[in-house]
């Protein structure tokens, strides 16, 4: 379907399904390895995979639409055909202790578990970023155990600290920069999600599978004195 | 040897054409709000489409040039006298208040050779809500001193034809401001638009709708009646783009700008024409709009109608730089 006039949105699934998004992550690079001179941005999204055009490239075709939908179809076979989680692995440090985990007392009554039970199951999940957006480097990873499912926080904080982790629904996300956000924080990492100075600006990019290790505060104040 | 900023206007920041292949990080392109006038008023100082200039907002900023300096202003009109849509010889010292704008709502001011700072992830437009790119990540201030690249101001301007009292006697056309308000902006039916319910899809059609006090670069909030959805139930997050129109609960739609979220969860009820944003972009706050549906064929003509108007104008303005 079209994104206006400038952008084609490709969508598999109208709900959050992981197997779906495995392959648009896929779908997704092997579109990007194209390196066709007019797409512009190829974003992986939750349920689908959007195109974005470069209108005024001299190598657009009359039917850019129409074109960026035949390279999605191109693409198809070389995504199905490519080995499962084509991203990287990253492992994040996260300190889970109160100061940094604002919501953890009210997640723990919400899911019925102990506070470190939920520390526990957060960190030893794997996941995977299904995509990105809200800011740069702010990556929803999907994989969260099942029994921390807990909906967003009834009104959002105006300022959630930078690195804070958090969760909602089935998802986890990182907070690149202090913003404004509901979801539940339930810890914080010293480590930089986003810096447009460094070659690979996101720490984080799509598809990549990501966990989290528990470190003490002390190790959270050792680490982010480096960052 | 440079350019003084003695105050800033309301919000002067450093703008080019925007950083593209980031969207799958979270990071919109960016850039300036109008770039046609940006191109123009690149070409009428003799830079390339893409380069920097500042994007001057509703209250212009007072300024001063510390050496020579080949500028042009384009966009917006501002109430001084300052010439626009033509390049100006600005001798050293030259100061001068660009006063407030009277038509439009962006102003974009080159200097022949751009402005010397870092690129940033490849270009110099500043990205405000990650405060990098432009001047320090930021918004310009007072006793901020910007370097200009070019020294050869004056062998550029003597390259000109048809030239008195360090101007031209011809302007560039501005293509982007609006004649008379309500503007119009096509738009292409979005993704949910069938989930609206049927009063919701007229009013968003019948409606002349107000830019909100509260828009800025990410997106203009409009005021109107609330539009609604049936079944108010969520959807799965997409992927955004320039121009999507979104509707949150509270019903006020938001037309996403420059600045905008690369995906969001709210449903998109239309995307703007291409061809019109720029337009859409010279509207100040309580500027006023109204909304034509068009098909992507129309939207597509238009665009083409949009550049071949851009590129008829930057002819005229190249022509005026061949050697006499």
């Amino acid at each position: 379907m079209p994104l206006g006039d400038s952008a084609a949105y490709v969508e598999f699934s109208t709900t959050l399904d992981l197997e779906v998004n495995s392959v648009v992550q896929r779908l997704a690079l092997a579109i990007l390895k194209l390196k066709v001179p007019w797409v512009r941005d190829v974003v992986p999204a939750l349920g689908g995979v959007a195109l974005h055009v470069d209108l005024d490239n001299a190598e657009l075709p009359g039917n850019p639409l129409e074109a960026a939908l035949a390279i999605v179809n191109d693409s198809m076979k070389a995504a199905l055909a490519a080995k499962e989680d084509a991203g990287r692995e990253v492992e994040l440090p996260v300190c889970y202790e109160p100061e940094f985990a604002l919501d953890l007392p009210e997640v723990a009554k919400k899911a019925g578990l102990a506070p470190a039970e939920v520390v526990h199951r957060h960190a030893a999940a794997e996941y995977r970023v299904l995509m990105m957006g809200f800011a740069p480097g702010h990556a929803y990873m999907g994989g969260l155990d099942a029994k921390l499912t807990v909906p967003r926080r009834a009104s959002p904080r105006a300022i959630v600290p930078a690195g804070s982790v958090a969760i909602a629904n089935e998802q986890t996300v990182v907070y690149p920069y202090a913003i404004s956000g509901g979801w539940n924080v339930i810890g914080r990492t010293p480590m930089v999600l986003f810096d447009a100075n460094r070659a690979r600006p996101s720490l984080l990019w799509p598809g990549d599978r990501v966990r989290f290790r528990v470190i003490t505060r002390d190790k959270f104040a050792e680490l982010a004195a480096k960052t | 040897m440079s350019l003084r900023i003695l105050r800033p206007g309301l919000l002067t920041t450093v703008q080019d054409q925007g950083r593209h292949g980031y969207q799958r990080v979270g990071l919109c392109p960016g850039g300036a709000m109008d770039p046609v006038s940006l191109a123009l008023a690149n070409a009428l100082v003799g830079n390339a489409p893409d380069e920097a200039a500042l994007e001057i907002t509703v209250i212009g900023p007072e300024l001063a040039f510390e050496r020579e300096a080949l500028v042009a202003v384009c966009g917006a009109e501002f109430d001084s006298a300052f010439p626009h849509n033509r390049p100006v010889l600005a001798p050293k010292g030259t100061r001068f208040n660009l006063g407030r704008a009277k038509r439009g709502a962006r102003a974009y001011l080159a200097v022949a050779g751009g402005f010397a700072v870092e690129p940033v992830l490849g270009r110099r437009s500043t990205y405000l809500p990650g405060r990098f790119g432009g001047f320090e990540g930021r918004a310009l201030k007072h006793g901020d001193v910007l370097p200009l690249r070019d020294k050869r101001a004056a062998r550029r301007f003597s390259t000109l034809k048809n030239t008195r009292d360090g101007t031209v006697r011809w302007s560039a056309p501005p293509l982007t401001l609006p004649d008379r308000e309500p503007i119009l902006v096509h738009v292409i039916e979005g993704q949910h638009f069938a989930s609206f319910d049927s009063g919701s899809q007229r009013a968003f059609f019948d409606t002349v709708w107000s830019v909100a006090p509260d828009s800025n670069r990410m997106g203009f909030r409009l005021s109107g009646p609330p539009l609604g959805r049936p079944q108010a139930d969520e959807i799965l997050s997409g992927p955004t783009c320039l121009g999507s129109v979104q509707v949150p609960p509270s019903g006020v739609p938001i037309a996403l700008m420059a600045d905008h979220q690369t995906t969001g969860g709210y449903p998109r009820i239309a995307e703007i024409a291409s061809a019109d944003v720029a337009r859409l972009a010279q509207l100040a706050p309580g500027g006023k709009v109204h909304f034509a549906r068009c098909s992507l064929e129309i939207a597509g003509e238009l665009r083409r109608d949009a550049r071949e108007r851009l590129e008829s104008a930057l002819r005229g303005i190249a022509w005026e730089y061949q050697r006499k």
